[in-house]
């Protein structure tokens, strides 16, 4: 969940919402003039409020700027949040900003390499670098696209179906799944429109995305709504982890549930599923256990 | 005759019999209904005319209802008028005064009013109240605990003026009007009722007369001896607003939520359960979310009660609550469903919230929903002074509802700006810590230790819980420990709990 670095009330309150990861902006959503406040700010704040041990991240402006190495040298030094990088063109970009990350470390005595890294895409050459950006340093924890950017740079518009980010969607998920790093999708702003943002929820998830950006807490419901398994695959996949369970007792080589064979895919599918209801809290630890 | 009725065995014990009839002591009115309503009937010329047959006198009590809330005309306009006649040592009894009231502090000063009795103040009255204005200290009377006073002699009324959106020749009054035609409405008239039935005299002052009979009625002929019609008795949108819309705030929304999940969890949610909920936004979309659940488990709540907003008529409508008991009514959808709909219900604030003993609709309530501005680790609600210590709120139906309600749950954020809402000690105690049952925060929801049953059934239902210490903890690390308000030690308003007693007293806060 995005939350904007000038905000108080937001900043003190975004621990409050069931989110995986709270990003505090310093770019976009801060003016020139209120920079430095808001660092300041950000600062304060993750040194007071609980989080209630939530992923913390926070979007910094460009590194290559004055402000955006004073973000740096703030953010590092609160050991606390991950750093992301927006506007990512090339590896290079996210090897300059790891160098200075890693100054910042050596200067203030963090462990070198304990401050992670996001990496945000938001133009054509940045989806058509996406491999090596997600390659780029084991920092990295995701890439993440950014839309609204990235279809200026097209010369398009956003469209309720989202065609003209598929090939963006498709670059960077291959890319984090080859490099092994989280696929986040890019926000969607018109925060009335549940109906646009349920079915592009849907799409993203579809097409394999690990979750979704979002501007408010009213978004909240919806992505979990789905991203949570229902429960007939839940159902589905305990059965196949139980044939499995079971087969392996037997020492018996091939599996089958229902006439269906198992294999490798089917049950890290099912592993996949289980992991995602257990997140979303349908599903308890000891319930495997139980059946 | 005379003779014979002597002769009746056993008079001296029938105290009803003295006197033999006399055809000519009676004369048949045998004008049309039309030309008696328009001559025979209680309407005065004007509000003057009415004070004077009322026999008001200085020093006497005069009683006001807030059915108009911000909007409301009469008690400016009656004060105004009483201090051009030159009265002196009144004693106001408002159901609550609010904002709009800030006019008063001239007739204070000038000495036109002597005392006030009141629900709340609001505004530059309020804290001019708390500054030290008044000589006499202001009495704050929960709805329930007005109504007992009113019946039981404590707060006798010599004089109720009462505005009515529409009312008829002969004093049948109501919140609404069956006329067709705009006009000012507010719904249910609860309040007012008490007043009406025992005040001395009962004067409605409205800018709307119908014709006879105005029923269903709020006030009914028998209870009213003057009417003065004026060109204006409030301003609509002051009075109300159309439906009360769903908050969008995403705090309030959680906190409703929660408040929703501690419902169901409170063993209390069942098919023909009891609810009162505020107005408030997180309270109001308490009950959307209960919509959801009552819809999906296919139950039904008996009734509904309290203020009412449109939400409640929304969930009436829909056939998920069987009736709305009203004893006021917060928007323009709760006021049009008073007049559209049988089975909602005006009630008086005795029937209401009384705590007399006959009856009182508040002990049949399963759960409340009530907003808060402190609670403190006690329990104990302020929802009058502020942080400051200034009055700027009213004591409304809270220790009532807190009290009659098998759960009650105060819903509140944990810091409002840079104020917390959970506290050590809340700067005025209005609803005892004792009656109050669960606390809903953005930050965690904690229940009275004393309601071991509800710890016990949250706890099973996975609502996460913590302590109120916890809570006021957590606010603290965030905000800091606010200094202690300053008081000097003239006491500016006295507390009672809905019997009378003195729960609580407010000082003057120091500049």
């Amino acid at each position: 969940m995005f939350v904007p670095g000038n905000n108080p009330g937001m900043i003190r309150d975004a621990g409050i919402y069931d989110v995986d990861s709270i990003m505090f902006d310093l770019e976009d959503s801060v003016s020139v003039g209120e920079k430095d406040a808001a660092r300041f700010l950000v600062y304060e704040m993750l040194r007071t409020i609980d989080y209630h041990g939530k992923e913390l991240i926070v979007r910094v402006n460009s590194p290559d700027t004055g402000t955006g190495l004073e973000d740096l040298r703030a953010m590092v030094s609160t050991r606390r949040v991950a750093i992301r990088l927006p506007k990512t063109e090339c590896a290079e970009d996210v090897l300059g900003c790891e160098k200075k990350i890693a100054a910042i470390e050596r200067e203030r005595g963090i462990p070198e390499g304990s401050t992670r890294m996001m990496a945000a895409i938001e133009s054509a050459v940045g989806v058509l670098n996406a491999k090596e950006i997600a390659f780029s340093t084991k920092r990295l924890i995701g890439i993440a696209l950014g839309a609204e950017d990235y279809v200026t740079d097209l010369k398009t518009t956003r469209s309720a179906d989202g065609t003209e980010l598929l090939f963006a969607r498709c670059m960077i998920l291959q890319a984090a799944r080859a490099a092994g790093i989280d696929a986040i999708d890019s926000v969607y702003s018109d925060v009335d429109n549940e109906e646009g943002f349920r079915s592009e929820v849907a799409l993203i998830k579809q097409l394999g995305f690990d979750g979704k950006s979002i501007i408010n807490p009213r978004q909240i419901k919806p992505v979990q709504e789905i991203y949570t398994p229902t429960k007939k695959e839940i159902d589905r996949s305990l059965a196949v982890m139980d044939a499995i369970e079971e087969a392996r007792k037997k020492g018996s080589g091939v599996i089958a549930l229902n006439g269906k064979m198992i294999d490798k895919p089917v049950v890290a599918r099912a592993q996949r599923v289980l992991d995602l209801a257990r997140a979303a809290g349908v599903l308890k630890q000891e319930d495997k256990n139980e059946r | 005759m005379n003779a014979d009725l002597k002769k009746i065995p056993f008079l001296d014990e029938i105290p009803s019999i003295h006197t033999v009839f006399e055809p000519d002591r009676i004369t048949k009115d045998v004008r049309p209904l039309a030309e008696r309503q328009k001559q025979g009937n209680k309407i005065v010329k004007d509000l003057e005319t009415a004070i004077r047959l009322s026999g008001l006198k200085d020093g006497m009590t005069i009683s006001f209802h807030h059915h108009f809330r911000n909007g409301d005309y009469i008690v400016n306009m009656v004060m105004d008028r009483l201090a051009e006649m030159g009265f002196r040592g009144l004693v106001v009894a408002a159901s609550s005064l609010t904002d709009c009231h800030a006019p008063l502090i001239k007739h204070i000063k000038s000495g036109v009013i002597r005392r006030i009795e009141t629900s709340g103040l609001r505004g530059e009255l309020g804290e001019a109240v708390s500054g030290g204005l008044m000589d006499v200290p202001v009495v704050f009377r929960s709805h329930g605990g007005r109504a007992y006073a009113i019946e039981t002699g404590e707060l006798p009324i010599d004089v109720a003026f009462l505005g009515a959106p529409s009312c008829d020749p002969y004093g049948n009054a109501n919140g609404y009007s069956l006329e067709s035609g705009g006009g000012v409405m507010c719904g249910s008239m609860g309040y007012a009722k008490c007043d009406a039935q025992y005040a001395k005299k009962t004067i409605v002052i409205t800018d709307s007369v119908v014709p006879y009979p105005n029923t269903p009625c709020s006030i009914p002929e028998t209870q009213v001896d003057y009417i003065v019609k004026v060109p204006k008795i409030g301003d609509p949108n002051g009075i109300m607003s159309g439906a009360t819309r769903f908050t969008r705030n995403p705090k309030e929304l959680l906190i409703a939520e929660s408040a929703a999940n501690v419902i169901m969890a409170s063993g209390y949610f069942e098919d023909g359960f009891s609810f009162q909920m505020g107005s408030g936004g997180a309270s109001l979309s308490v009950a959307r979310f209960l919509r959801d659940k009552m819809a999906e488990r296919n139950m039904k709540a008996g009734f509904a009660l309290g203020g009412i907003t449109g939400s409640v008529v929304d969930l009436f409508e829909e056939g998920l609550v069987k009736k709305i008991l009203d004893v006021q009514s917060f928007d323009l959808k709760a006021a049009e469903s008073v007049k559209k709909n049988r089975f909602h219900q005006q009630i008086s604030a005795s029937y209401y919230a009384g705590p007399g003993g006959k009856g009182s609709a508040v002990n049949q309530l399963d759960v409340v929903i009530l907003s808060a501005l402190e609670v403190d680790c006690d329990f104990n609600v302020n929802v009058l002074t502020g942080s400051n210590g200034v009055i700027r709120g009213a004591i409304g139906g809270h220790p009532d509802t807190a009290f009659g309600a098998s759960v009650s749950i105060i819903v509140a954020p944990l810091i409002r700006g840079r104020i917390p809402c959970v506290v050590e000690k809340v700067n005025t105690v209005v609803t005892p810590g004792k009656t109050v049952d669960i606390v809903v925060t953005d930050q965690g929801v904690a229940a009275n230790p004393q309601r071991a049953d509800l710890l016990s059934r949250l706890k099973k239902s996975n609502i996460p819980l913590c302590t109120i210490e916890q809570l006021k903890e957590k606010a603290e690390r965030i905000v800091g420990k606010p200094k202690p308000v300053e008081y000097t030690d003239k006491v500016v308003g006295v507390v009672t709990y809905r019997d009378g007693s003195v729960i609580d007293l407010i000082r003057q806060v120091k500049d």
